[in-house]
């Protein structure tokens, strides 16, 4: 079983694009998005959704005014300031740690599991799918990552596929932690951008951290062809492959707002004949 | 006067914003950036650092001498940071959020905290704006509690403009909670409207009101207006797409340096926001 995972650090550079016009190209794979917080590939997908789940993960801390005695103990406590003065529990700065709970004296705290989200196995045009929503708000988004991750396998494993193609989260905190782990390989998609060349810096230092081969490719590289070349040059530098890079072109807006990959908007675009050469490459060097 | 910088989506252009906000505005104004996964402010503020110190967070340290191995520790802890397994107390610092728990229920006071890095916080200026961001340690999952530590910068005394982390998960609300108003950078596009629509959602469970800038107004759809309109959420300001503007902001350049017209845009949206707010 292989796994790719999409990241860039900074969002917005076009992973999840370039993940809907990867799943129009391989074959015999089970899509996923742990991009739990903000997923936006079944805009593109179009799911029709065949199970839905909820995510229940961590706890809320609620005071039962009629048992509290006011004692202050809980407030004490607590290193989140997540009770005020009257004895109520601020549910969004409550880390969910029990502690109130467990040396309440008055047993005035209940603390029950919270329902954070939702996870869905669906079908789409381009076959399975396993996608999630985490609730506004909510925490606990690297657990959902890390579910609807062992959900793709599972379900690729079922389907006798032997790949899954992982639309990852921005950033290098807790969901991309957990988007990487244990994956084959992740492609860093960048721009050629100040702040492009610096979050792609330090995603692939996390990946390198975690020990995930890390391939990096441009997307808007014509933008400022400078900043792609000094990108290529670190990525060589750094020993990571450096995959290719993509022109600028407003296609990708427009097959987004049909619902489209960029292939089913308009087959024969340089654009698009890009992202096909750096499929195969990628397949190349999964080896598939 | 607090203004969060946000948007769901990722690359809708927070920074522009927020960086060409603090610049037009100028004295009397502080920068926190608050994407501390990724924080890119300084890159176009260029910053005179003046102080950089290390944050961390406290994790359990057991005293094998003190414990007796009663396993209250793992019992109380709801991040499975620290177990009894055979005859030795296990922590797992990465996974503590340091709630106190452990060193609070153990009955023989075998439980110190140390510190786990965070990442750093800087602080600087430029000129007369004051400049303070955060920077996660790669390979640190917790962002959070590095957010707070940015935001306790935060003067009473002076407008705040934070830059928030994409998304609407723990990070965000950490950098939304008791803002005076929340600026939402979107797209018109399928993706900008889907996850604007849950950062619109995180400002209301928060109870603050909100605006909109509309980046590449130009391109996509109508969708984000018409949503705009159907929510009753002003549209503050609306940046068009133009090479120029994509280009310079590849090089680290400010819209209001390169097209110093823009600088008088941005003086009026703070204006807005300051009616809104009053």
């Amino acid at each position: 079983m292989k796994e790719l995972v999409v990241i860039s650090g900074k969002g917005g550079t076009g992973k999840t694009t370039l993940m809907a016009a990867f799943a129009s190209l391989a074959e015999k794979k089970v899509l996923c998005d742990a991009d739990v917080d903000a997923a936006d590939l079944h805009l593109i997908m179009d799911p029709k959704t065949m199970e839905r789940h909820d995510f229940q993960s961590g706890h809320t801390a609620i005071i039962n005014p009629e048992k509290c005695t006011e004692c202050g103990l809980c407030r004490d406590l607590c290193r989140w300031s997540a009770i005020d003065e009257g004895y109520r529990v601020d549910p969004i700065a409550c880390e969910g740690c029990g502690v109130c709970f467990y040396f309440c004296p008055e047993e005035a705290i209940d603390f029950p599991v919270n329902t954070c989200g939702e996870w869905y196995r669906s079908e789409t045009r381009f076959g399975p799918m396993v996608h999630a929503r985490l609730g506004i708000a909510e925490e606990n988004s690297g657990k959902l990552v890390t579910l609807v991750r062992q959900e793709a396998k599972k379900l690729a494993e079922k389907s006798h596929f032997d790949l899954i193609l992982t639309d990852g989260p921005p950033g290098v905190g807790c969901p991309v932690i957990a988007s990487l782990g244990g994956a084959s390989a992740a492609l860093i998609v960048t721009e050629p951008t100040v702040s492009g060349k610096h979050d792609m810096e330090r995603v692939a230092e996390l990946a390198a951290f975690f020990k995930v081969p890390a391939m990096v490719c441009v997307n808007k590289f014509d933008l400022n062809a400078d900043a792609s070349r000094d990108i290529e040059q670190f990525v060589s530098g750094k020993g990571l492959s450096f995959l290719g890079r993509i022109p600028f072109d407003p296609v990708f807006t427009k097959a987004m707002v049909q619902g489209q990959t960029i292939f089913e908007y308009d087959s024969h675009t340089e654009a698009g004949e890009a992202v096909r050469e750096l499929w195969e490459c990628a397949a190349r060097v999964l080896d598939l | 006067m607090i203004i969060s910088i946000a948007s769901g989506k990722g690359g809708t252009g927070k920074t522009t914003v927020a960086t060409n906000l603090a610049i037009a505005l100028g004295q009397g104004v502080q920068l926190l950036d608050c994407d501390v996964e990724e924080p890119n402010a300084h890159l176009f503020i260029h910053p005179e650092i003046e102080k950089r110190e290390t944050i961390s967070t406290p994790v359990p340290v057991v005293d094998e001498g003190k414990c007796t191995l009663c396993g209250k520790c793992g019992e109380i802890c709801q991040f499975k940071a620290i177990v009894v397994i055979g005859n030795t107390v296990l922590p797992f610092h990465e996974l503590c959020h340091s709630c106190g728990g452990c060193v609070a229920v153990c009955p023989d006071d075998a439980i110190r905290e140390e510190g786990r890095e965070l990442g750093i916080i800087e602080v600087g200026h430029r000129n007369g704006l004051e400049f303070v961001h955060g920077k996660l340690r790669v390979g640190e999952a917790m962002s959070p509690p590095l957010i707070r530590k940015v935001r306790a910068f935060t003067r009473q005394d002076k407008i705040t403009i934070i830059d928030a982390p994409p998304g609407t998960s723990c990070p965000v609300i950490a950098a939304m909670k008791d803002a005076d108003f929340v600026l939402l950078v979107t797209e018109p596009t399928p993706f900008g409207l889907y996850d604007l629509k849950l950062a619109v959602g995180a400002a209301r469970i928060l109870g603050i009101a909100c605006g909109l800038v509309i980046n590449r107004a130009d391109m996509g759809d109508d969708q984000v207006k018409a949503y705009a309109e159907s929510e009753a959420l002003p549209i503050l300001m609306e940046i068009p797409f133009d090479r120029r503007i994509a280009e310079a902001y590849s090089r680290g350049e400010l819209l209001t340096e390169t097209m110093p017209e823009w600088k008088g845009k941005f003086l009026d949206l703070y204006e807005r926001i300051k009616e809104i707010i009053s």
